[in-house]
């Protein structure tokens, strides 16, 4: 156990913390690195894409909804954690239809990052191709859900920043799908706005301006140029 | 219906198949059709491959495209994402670009033909040429090549590391960059960047024509066999300029005749439709275009290099315009069809893309930074069209009013040359097949042929020297007589 008060053992290193804060705030707040994809620092933690996985004091959790607690031996980095991450990511890149190469998003995109950084060399299991509605009516974004990964960032943004409720998520298993509050079901004839945060927390393709495409060249985005594991917190969406 | 496309009775024929004939984007297959005496009566060239682009891109944002669409290849991509963003020009409301976008572009264009000549020729045409049609199979590949022509090889791995690096710096990318956006260009040219280029320019230059030069020599040591080989009259077809110049990047369609006469001239390329029309046959997923003029039997024709140096008045660049004149010296006033002939022409535009490229460095435009136009009304429907490496690409999409695209056609470069390529293997069959022995001596002068239009069919990217091909001889019951078979399995 270590002696410092309101510290944490992370992977053999000691972590300060603040009282309240989660395994993976205080971890990201001293500068170490726990991959993770639905956790954002505005909005309450909600543990659904597992990336953030740790094992605390031999027990398996989500370190975004793990308090901190003083003498945690907490392990992130190691090859067990990081396969099972790895085959989460594949598991979310067959789920969905995810065409790096044609995207927008990539360089930007954080499902990408991790999986550079995770060192994920190929998608393993079968594709689903499921097929997914594009919604391009809204005249300043458009919604394509090929992209979704159903981390509910944006129904975060949009109900607890926007006050909107303008997204959800509808259906179970496979056919889980983003869902529109509008009467049409449509972006377009939602309350959605392209100043709502909700437009640019994405942390993936799915929600981005219209007719921005590739402004930015590949190779000099974000994470073109700085891994993931060394950006933290940084998902906004970046044109 | 061409002669040998199809046999009066097939059933009471045998049946030789090359399947598959590899090419870039999947695989294609020969079948011949030979009676008891070993005479040729029906050759085809099937191309099996079905790459399905003009659908994906449907119902996908129309800024996305010109990057997404390139992926249908990984030898010309920039040539796909040119013609994609000429539309996608169009279709955003661009109706002309800046100077410095539009000279990048051709930049980035230029160096394409330069890679895409220099990879075809150097690396997968250059092993029949200079080791022989029948040498020894295991040796006929830029390795045989770089053991025997050291020199020559080295030349042709360095001409398309050039051509890749002008790319690189156009596009941000050696292959699939996203240089050319709808507007303009997202990546200018750093001096430093156009320093780098320039100073290999004279060496290119040297090495380009020595290409030519070495095909001008081979073509002297047996004229007879280099003409007569695949030789077939046909129409041809690309785009020139406004003075009737040689220009790669854009004009308008102008399509002559076997003899030379001009078919149309300067038609916009948007209307593409009012002058050719495109056939379907059961036995191919490939279509047929035709000049619609003609119609399917009379109006098929030739693109690429061998069209295009003898469809223009003259190339705008001072060495390949004297080497383009000896070409076409040959046909004494008449165009000329020897399959064969196709790589001296490439290998004049390998050298006059370079020019142009040594041009385009020095003007003082290619270092400006204005690199997006003024954006005007949106339009709902648009044709890109380019002279790609292997002939003339068409782009056409429709995009409704919610931004996703609702109609694509693609004519690609090999779907023009297509009835070309199956006259060019009739040709050649009867010419080197009737009553002789299967050989893979003799499959490869099937393959040459091939080779001669596309490396896309001939050689894929994986397959250096490596066709994979496989021949059968049945007899009339459909038994097998006998197999030879190369790199299958």
């Amino acid at each position: 156990m270590t002696d410092i008060p309101n510290s944490f053992n992370l992977d053999g290193e000691p972590i300060p913390f603040e009282p309240g804060q989660t395994i993976l705030q205080a971890a990201l707040n001293s500068g170490h690195f726990i991959p993770h994809l639905c956790a954002h620092p505005e909005f309450k933690p909600h543990g659904s894409c597992k990336l953030c996985i740790v094992v605390v004091n031999d027990r398996t959790g989500a370190s975004c909804t793990m308090k901190a607690l003083p003498g945690l031996e907490v392990q992130s980095d190691t090859p067990d954690l990081n396969h099972r991450r790895r085959t989460l990511l594949q598991m979310l890149f067959v789920e969905g239809n995810h065409f790096c190469p044609g995207c927008e998003k990539s360089g930007n995109c954080q499902l990408q990052a991790l999986a550079y950084d995770l060192e994920m060399f190929n998608d393993h299991f079968t594709h689903f191709f499921q097929p997914r509605e594009v919604d391009a009516s809204h005249p300043d974004f458009f919604l394509d859900r090929n992209r979704c990964i159903m981390c509910e960032l944006c129904v975060r943004a949009s109900r607890d920043l926007d006050g909107k409720t303008v997204f959800g998520l509808a259906g179970r298993g496979r056919d889980l799908h983003l869902v529109v509050n509008s009467a049409s079901g449509k972006l377009g004839d939602s309350a959605f706005a392209k100043t709502d945060r909700a437009a640019r927390v994405c942390p993936v393709g799915a929600i981005l301006p219209k007719e921005v495409g590739f402004a930015k060249p590949i190779g000099e985005r974000k994470y073109d140029e700085t891994p993931i594991s060394q950006l933290a917190f940084t998902c906004d969406w970046e044109g | 219906m061409s002669v040998l496309e199809t046999a009066e009775n097939p059933e009471t024929l045998r049946r030789i198949a090359i399947d598959p004939v590899t090419r870039v984007e999947g695989h294609g297959k020969v079948t011949l059709l030979l009676d008891a005496d070993n005479k040729i009566h029906q050759v085809r060239l099937h191309i099996v491959e079905f790459r399905g682009f003009e659908i994906f891109i449907e119902g996908r944002p129309y800024w996305e495209v010109p990057v997404a669409v390139q992926r249908l290849c990984g030898i010309c991509p920039v040539s796909h994402q040119l013609a994609a963003v000429k539309a996608m020009d169009r279709i955003a409301g661009y109706d002309a670009i800046t100077p410095t976008a539009e000279k990048l572009r051709r930049l980035m264009h230029y160096g394409q033909m330069v890679q895409s000549h220099a990879v075809h020729f150097f690396h997968l045409a250059s092993p029949d040429l200079l080791l022989g049609f029948d040498s020894e199979p295991t040796r006929r590949n830029i390795v045989g090549v770089a053991m025997d022509y050291p020199e020559i090889a080295k030349q042709g791995v360095l001409l398309r590391k050039f051509g890749q690096e002008v790319i690189c710096h156009t596009a941000g990318k050696r292959i699939h960059g996203t240089g050319a956006i709808p507007g303009g260009v997202n990546k200018g040219l750093t001096v430093a960047e156009r320093d780098d280029l320039r100073r290999d320019i004279p060496q290119m230059i040297e090495w380009a024509r020595g290409a030519v030069k070495m095909l001008e020599k081979l073509h002297l040591t047996n004229p007879n066999f280099y003409n007569r080989f695949g030789e077939f009259p046909s129409n041809m077809m690309g785009f020139v300029n406004a003075s009737g110049e040689m220009d790669l990047y854009h004009g308008g369609l102008r399509a002559k005749d076997a003899e030379g006469g001009t078919i149309f001239d300067h038609v916009d390329y948007a209307s593409y439709g009012d002058v050719l029309q495109e056939e379907v046959k059961s036995w191919s997923y490939m279509k047929f275009p035709h000049i619609k003029a003609l119609g399917a039997d009379k109006g098929w024709y030739k693109v690429g290099p061998l069209a295009r140096v003898q469809i223009c008045d003259r190339i705008p660049s001072a060495l390949a315009e004297l080497e383009r004149q000896n070409l076409i010296a040959l046909g004494g006033g008449k165009p000329v069809h020897g399959t064969l002939l196709f790589h001296w022409a490439r290998m004049i535009e390998a050298l006059h893309a370079v020019e142009v490229i040594g041009a385009l460095l020095d003007d003082p435009d290619i270092i400006g930074t204005d690199l997006m136009g003024d954006k005007g009304e949106r339009r709902e429907e648009a044709v890109g069209v380019i002279e790609a490496p292997r002939g003339t690409l068409f782009h056409h999409y429709r995009v409704g009013e919610d931004d996703l695209v609702k109609y694509c056609n693609l004519i690609v470069s090999t779907t023009n040359n297509n009835q070309a390529m199956n006259e060019a293997i009739r040709t050649v069959a009867t010419q080197y097949l009737t009553g002789r022995e299967v050989t893979e001596g003799l499959l490869n002068h099937i393959e040459v042929a091939i080779r001669a239009y596309d490396p896309c069919l001939s050689c894929a990217t994986h397959a250096i020297g490596q066709m994979p091909l496989e021949v059968e001889l049945l007899d009339a019951q459909g038994e097998l007589v006998s197999r030879a078979r190369k790199n299958v399995g």
